[in-house]
């Protein structure tokens, strides 16, 4: 029997070009011809002032960890507890839920404001997820 | 909305409260009905407004047998009834019904007649909050607790207080579903749920439920128990995500609903006898305590944790033990209506001595909603 699998996005056509980014190993984010606002998550207008002038661009992929939690019961399908589900801050300024990889999913290890970076894990032939990842140097 | 031109003259939970096996949800809906009308002296047939969440007013209004000319199925979480009381006074006082019937009930623990939560997989949830795991909400709430730590030099052991201290109200209260005395040690070592809260930090299951009924105040004196005023009112949404939140250092819906109602009742904080801030989990007491003015949230955890919300303390908070201690059936800002109405009645359990002024501030969701309502017993 197959393992339970974790909760799959189900793309819409406002937030296509979001997965589609993820796929192609890019963070792509939306910013506000008229007012420069950057925002997440995806919708064809600026959240701040209305403007249906967008434009989709590839975010840095670095942020600082915002705050988490480190999930004991109940687990979701998919994951193994204890684990993270962290609120990343973008460079950009949006923040995002994610998960932290490659880093001991404990308080001493998980510091807030810790740099961070994006990494990228393919669920499936569509779907791939941005994670994160302690920062190098 | 005009100060004290709208008067709860019917409150009442249900019969029981705790495990209740022998209960669909609607029946526990009406059972809570049945109980308030009888409060109010009333009949079925007198009510002609009627509000409810997640079940739909046509499902309750037709179980009860009413005919409604006025309805509210505001559904935005546990403070859904925060709201109902606001569009009620409103409604009653544009003359578009005279005798509001408000019901919540939730089968939450033993999932009779209960329709299962779900995230559709492309909803905005579905897509950027549900695959990063989270599972239901003690695995969102608390996730601004470390921020709000950071930010405002709060301590594990201030926050533990918030169970400690509501304890010992629901040692008073006999229909509070846990009683023994707890310490700070005891929650700090209570299981890990989702760091770093543990499980004497994380409501109750429970079923139940509970209904209120309104009407104007200058009819109110005619009802059998005495009046209970609107005297502010206030509401807000924010986000149905809680990683999109503004900040993690306050709730913006709480930052609306707390000082419009407030505002709307004329008072300022040191009017409040009685204080009721829906505590899903153990942050958010303090949360409320900022957000709603009564402090900068850099006091809200050594104001609790100094004894201040206690028995006996100055500012009486919880007084039915909360969702951590009384019950939560899921929807819990209806058992803090409750008791808010019991302490302006004077006949609650853990009675606050000639308390005139109760403050009842609900959240919907993981912040995503805030209703806040003021009552007193003087017009
Ligand atoms: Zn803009």
């Amino acid at each position: 029997m197959a393992e339970p699998a974790r909760a799959k996005p189900k793309p819409t056509p406002e937030t296509q070009h979001f997965w589609d980014g993820t796929q192609a190993g890019e963070l792509r984010l939306q910013r506000c011809d008229a007012c420069a606002n950057v925002y997440f998550p995806p919708r064809p207008f600026c959240p701040s002032c209305a403007s249906r002038k967008v434009s989709v661009f590839k975010a840095s992929g670095k942020g600082k960890l915002y705050s988490y939690v480190i999930n004991h019961r109940p687990a979701a399908p998919g994951f193994t507890p204890p684990y993270a589900i962290a609120v990343v801050e973008l460079d950009e300024g949006p923040r995002m839920m994610s998960n932290i990889i490659d880093c001991p999913q404990t308080p001493e290890a998980l510091e807030l404001d810790m740099k961070l970076e994006v990494a990228f894990e393919k669920l499936d032939d569509k779907i791939t997820l941005p994670l994160f990842r302690p920062a190098k140097g | 909305m005009r100060r004290n031109q709208v008067a709860v003259v019917g409150a009442a939970e249900t019969t029981e409260l705790g495990v209740i096996p022998n209960m669909s949800q609607i029946q526990l809906h009406a059972d809570a009905a049945l109980n308030a009308i009888a409060d109010a002296g009333l009949k079925l047939s007198d009510i002609d407004g009627i509000a409810t969440a997640v079940e739909t007013p046509q499902q309750i209004a037709h179980y009860l047998g009413i005919t409604p000319t006025w309805v509210d199925g505001t559904s935005v979480g546990g403070c859904s009834f925060m709201l109902h009381v606001r569009h009620a006074a409103a409604a009653i006082e544009a003359g578009l019904c005279k005798t509001v019937l408000i019901t919540h009930a939730e089968s939450g623990k033993s999932m009779i007649g209960k329709l299962p939560r779900s995230t559709p997989p492309d909803s905005l949830n579905g897509q950027f909050e549900a695959p990063f795991g989270v599972y239901g909400p003690p695995s969102m709430f608390p996730i601004p607790v470390l921020r709000y730590m950071k930010t405002y030099g709060i301590t594990h052991e201030q926050i533990a207080m918030v169970a400690v201290a509501q304890r010992e109200w629901a040692a008073k209260n006999p229909r509070a579903m846990m009683k023994d005395p707890i310490t700070v040690a005891d929650v700090l070592n209570s299981r890990m749920i989702a760091y770093p809260f543990r499980l004497l930090q994380c409501c109750l299951v429970t079923d139940g439920g509970g209904a209120l009924i309104l009407t104007s105040a200058d009819r109110a004196k005619d009802f059998p128990k005495k009046p209970v005023y609107i005297l502010g009112t206030g509401e807000s949404v924010e986000t149905p995500m809680v990683s999109q939140m503004e900040t993690f250092n306050s709730s913006r819906a709480f930052k609306v609903a707390g000082p419009t109602a407030f505002k709307e009742a004329g008072i300022t904080h040191k009017d409040v006898n009685h204080l009721m801030i829906y505590d899903a989990f153990a942050h958010l007491p303090l949360f409320g305590l900022g957000d709603l003015g009564f402090m900068p949230h850099e006091e809200t955890g050594k104001f609790i944790a100094d004894g201040n919300t206690r028995p006996g303390g100055k500012l009486p908070l919880n007084t039915n033990g909360g969702g951590l201690s009384y019950m939560h059936s899921g929807m819990y800002g209806m058992y803090a209506l409750q008791e808010s109405v019991r302490q302006m009645r004077g006949i609650a359990p853990a009675q606050v001595k000639d308390a005139k002024i109760s403050v009842c501030h609900g959240v919907g969701g993981m912040f995503a909603a805030s209703g806040t309502i003021i009552f007193t017993n003087e017009r």
